[in-house]
């Protein structure tokens, strides 16, 4: 029998943390592997081929970056629903709302030139923001459960999409194709040389991550907000608002998955186009990058990078090395498996057993 | 005239609803052991697919049936080890479930895509039943085998739960696992049999809809009604039979929007029956006040002798 027995260790120092959740993508790396094998791709030249085409080639690390910044934005916003424990699952339906608002204000509203740009973003917040406002009212008014809510708001933003792009919103020169027509030039966003980095989008996300770190670390709202997720009991006794706290925070993240969506439409595709086309399933990676970063803003813009390395790796998979466009869901699926096995780790060390513990039958890890 | 409107609605909400009924009620009986399984829509489309791909290759949709039952509650089983064994995030095993699944399903299935199933199920009547009038055309006739073990499977059910020791024992552990702790039931063991079994359940929905409702598979073609079936748990209160009425009465909305079909874009049609889930809950929640709408005790929470 081997002299060990889990000890209960509740609070994980940053250097275990970090050390599982590379273990956790490690772990399905591995698989991956095996994945690859199983397609007639031989591994370790598969991820060398990966690595050369993304990490080590500068348009391959810029297309990294570009997808990236969905998930940056919107994972940052989730960073807080869940700091909020609000388990907003509708980041996906909020992009799309951003989207299409954005797509709305560039269409239809007469701004001026240089106001387009922000009129568009600021349209985005809003409507994420709306679109995150309404689980929120029915979960802290009527504790109608939010996973559902979000959920079913993103199948309606993806048929409200497809309905603006087939119907009202199709474009006028275009025949054939279901989207709308094409933005102005003064609505697109400006992008790095030749490349799809619209940078714009990139540093509202790094701008967000970073207040956000800095509210949660060194402001009263921060603190309220740690102490909302930790002990709600301590911090109703605080005196803190909950009701709208919660509200306002859920709109915040909401908005900005919204911003995500603008970033989408005016620095990529510069027109509202099939909602599978304008958001590639980042509302719901970015969970993972939420889940992976754990709770910190700052990590997210790590995670987002990780995530978006498979979303871009996704394309060489499928280019270059014809393997099935299904490998990136289904490397997302493993992350998030793995991420959730190894959570014990954090909970419990590995200690010598004691003596006295060691007489006692007890075993395992249910001490 | 008016009459053959019900029936024919209630039969074509029935052939709707089937799967939704399938996968509440496995929802509902984990559920009440205290687990939560957000990873429904998972297991439901790994349940089509495998169902699909075996069925097609053996020539049997039986079999097929049985492949995604086993699968299904696999999963399950892989959820409660997942929640009861590591103790980890119940929300966020279930969510990786259904990430992985529906990944997972589109690489399985990608050669079999718009190849229609050789041998799908077939519709049939329930002898002596079918001649009920009005109840005999609405829920008796014409439908797949599955619809009516469905009905059945809710009546057993709703028996187990509520007129058995098992029942007592399941739902003891759902609203204090310390007290059933106490009493001697082991409460991993009754976990892990309430989530595969409703992992099991959730499978056959899946196979409902690629062996026999549209027989064929395509890609994410369970399209959210795993969410809409965790809806209809707590619609139905945890309450199999209710989830029966709740899954028709779901299914009959979703019937008679096609009426506006001449009226109504069709992409604003297909978005209803999530319109209506959110209706439901917050219908739920108006009906039964803040309190917990009678939702299991210690639901969402995993259980460790000696802890609170």
């Amino acid at each position: 029998m081997l002299n060990l027995r889990f000890v209960r260790h509740p609070d994980p120092s940053p250097v275990l943390v970090f050390a599982v959740s590379l273990g956790a993508i490690a772990g399905s790396l591995l698989v991956t592997a095996v994945l690859f094998a199983l397609h007639g791709v031989a591994p370790l030249a598969a991820y060398t081929t990966i690595i050369e085409r993304t990490i080590l080639d500068g348009r391959g690390f810029s297309e990294v970056v570009r997808k990236s910044i969905p998930l940056l934005l919107a994972g940052v916003g989730l960073v807080l629903a869940f700091r909020a424990r609000f388990w907003n699952i509708g980041a996906e339906g909020q992009i799309l709302a951003g989207a299409v608002a954005a797509s709305g204000v560039a269409l239809f509203v007469p701004v001026p030139a240089p106001l387009m740009v922000p009129a568009m973003f600021l349209a985005g917040f809003l409507a994420g923001a709306a679109w995150g406002f309404v689980p929120a009212i029915l979960k802290v008014r009527l504790g109608v459960n939010e996973i559902i809510t979000t959920l079913m708001l993103n199948y309606i933003a993806l048929y409200v999409v497809r309905w603006l792009i087939n119907g009202p919103w199709r474009g006028t020169s275009v025949t054939g194709f279901s989207y709308s027509d094409r933005f102005a030039e003064y609505a697109w966003l400006p992008t790095v040389g030749t490349t799809r980095l619209h940078w714009p989008t990139l540093l509202l996300g790094l701008g967000l991550a970073l207040l956000l770190a800095f509210v949660l670390s060194r402001t009263r709202l921060g603190f309220e907000i740690r102490m909302m997720g930790e002990s709600p009991e301590a911090a109703r006794y605080a005196g803190v608002n909950f009701l709208w706290t919660t509200v306002a925070l859920v709109c915040v993240s909401a908005g900005a998955a919204g911003l995500a969506g603008v970033g989408e439409v005016a620095g990529i595709h510069r027109r509202l186009i099939e909602p599978n086309s304008i958001s590639l399933g980042y509302g719901y990676t970015a969970i993972i990058v939420a889940l992976l970063a754990r709770g910190n803003p700052l990590a997210v813009i790590a995670t987002a990078l990780f995530m978006g390395l498979v979303f871009a790796a996704g394309d060489i998979m499928k280019v270059s090395l014809r393997l099935p466009s299904q490998m990136p869901s289904v490397i997302n699926g493993l992350v998030l498996l793995f991420l959730v096995c190894s959570e014990p780790l954090l909970r419990y060390r590995l200690a010598r057993r004691t003596l006295k513990s060691s007489q006692s039958a007890e075993g395992g890890a249910t001490g | 005239m008016e009459i053959e409107l019900l029936t024919g609605t209630t039969a074509r909400a029935l052939a709707f609803s089937t799967p939704l009924i399938w996968a509440a009620m496995g929802e509902i009986y984990a559920e009440r052991s205290g687990v939560v399984n957000l990873g429904v829509e998972g297991m439901m489309i790994l349940g089509a697919v495998t169902g699909f791909i075996v069925a097609q290759s053996s020539g049997s949709p039986w079999l097929g049936l049985l492949a995604a039952a086993t699968v299904g509650f696999s999963v399950g089983l892989f959820h409660a080890f997942a929640a009861v064994t590591l103790r980890a995030n119940q929300y966020v095993s279930g969510l990786a479930i259904t990430i992985f699944g529906l990944g997972l399903s589109g690489l399985l299935g990608r050669d079999w895509v718009g190849r229609p199933l050789s041998d799908s199920m077939e519709v049939l009547d329930v002898p002596l039943l079918s001649d009920i009038p009005l109840l005999g055309p609405a829920l008796f006739s014409g439908q797949y085998l599955l619809a009516y073990l469905a009905l059945l499977a809710a009546v057993v059910l709703w028996f187990v739960l509520h007129h058995t020791r098992q029942g007592l024992v399941l739902r003891t552990v759902g609203e204090s696992p310390a007290a059933a702790d106490t009493a001697g039931v082991s409460v991993t063991l009754t976990r892990y049999l309430a989530v595969g079994t409703g992992g099991l359940m959730a499978g056959i929905g899946g196979a409902y809809l690629s062996l026999a409702y549209r027989p064929s598979w395509g890609e994410g073609m369970t399209n959210g009604m795993g969410w809409i079936a965790l809806a209809l748990a707590i619609f139905a209160l945890w309450d199999p039979l209710r989830a029966v009425g709740a899954g028709l009465l779901f299914g009959a909305f979703f019937t008679l929007s096609f009426r506006l079909q001449d009226r109504f874009p069709p992409e604003l049609l297909t978005m209803l029956p999530y319109v209506f889930t959110i209706f439901a809950l917050v219908l739920t929640a108006l009906g039964r006040g803040r309190r917990a709408f009678g939702a299991p005790e210690a639901l969402g929470h995993s259980y460790s002798r000696g802890e609170r």
